[in-house]
């Protein structure tokens, strides 16, 4: 169906409209707290592989016997490592922490049909946080 | 996002990783990496960590421990590098780079869990 006001072939425009594209900067992370916390959320992750390489260091030297043991021991109380392991510490702890944020949101628990409100979920994830730090601490304390 | 068939395995991986790195990876990084190299708490000693580790499921925990988080941190540095640096036209060098470093380092670890004596 077509309208009077519509003429039957459209004029012809020899106009070709720029696509309207925003410049985003690769900065961009830089210019908001919200949106630099969002990246150093996504570099927490260095800490996590931090840990499994150093582990990993960790049981080699082990396995070589005393003496390589003892000097690996010795090289991680460098100030070097310390650094690095107090950094990848904070970062580990942030993720920790904005994992179980999340996880109130990603899980949905139904109790007798009604589901939990996130605050339990949350408080739960950190309950067993503590429950497992004290399992693998009193393993290598007792 | 690219299609790949893959996609869900990766971000299975990746919350998997999640979870294990919120709950492990803190209390261990303290104890092994500052507590017991600096002396501020009593280190087993040499023999205790060596018949601790030595038994198959503590180093089957281990390998879980040190494997899947990579994958967690391949992931995230994958999306990192897409969208923060907006270098999403180097799509197969991010992601050799993120996941075959987790992949070597994984079979690495098999290698060094599976010989440990």
């Amino acid at each position: 169906m077509r309208t009077q006001a519509q003429p039957a072939t459209p004029p012809y425009t020899p106009y070709h409209p720029r696509w309207y594209r925003t410049h985003v900067s690769t900065y961009w992370w830089m210019h908001r707290w919200v949106y630099f916390r969002f990246v150093l959320r996504e570099l927490t992750s260095f800490g996590v592989a931090y840990f499994c390489v150093m582990t990993l260091l960790y049981v080699r030297a082990l396995s070589r016997g005393p003496e390589v043991f003892q000097a690996f021991q010795s090289r991680l109380a460098s100030p070097l490592f310390i650094c690095m392991t107090v950094v990848a510490l904070f970062l580990a702890l942030f993720h920790t922490t904005t994992w179980f944020s999340l996880s109130a949101h990603a899980m949905v628990v139904r109790v007798g049909g009604k589901r939990l409100p996130g605050v339990l979920i949350v408080m739960g994830n950190y309950g067993a946080w503590v429950v497992v730090s004290a399992i693998l601490s009193w393993l290598l304390l007792r | 996002m690219a299609k790949r068939p893959i996609e869900p395995f990766l971000w299975t991986l990746f919350s998997g990783g999640g979870v294990l790195a919120a709950f492990f990876v803190p209390v261990l990084l303290f104890l092994l990496f500052l507590a017991f190299p600096l002396g501020l708490l009593h280190a087993p000693s040499y023999d205790a960590l060596h018949s601790l580790i030595a038994m198959p499921l503590v180093r089957l925990l281990l390998f879980v421990a040190c494997s899947v988080p990579l994958f967690h941190w391949a992931h995230r540095f994958r999306y990192t590098l897409d969208d923060g640096l907006q270098i999403k036209h180097l799509n197969e060098f991010v992601d050799i780079l993120c996941y075959g470093g987790a992949v070597v380092v994984t079979l690495l670890a098999a290698l060094l869990l599976w010989n440990f004596s």
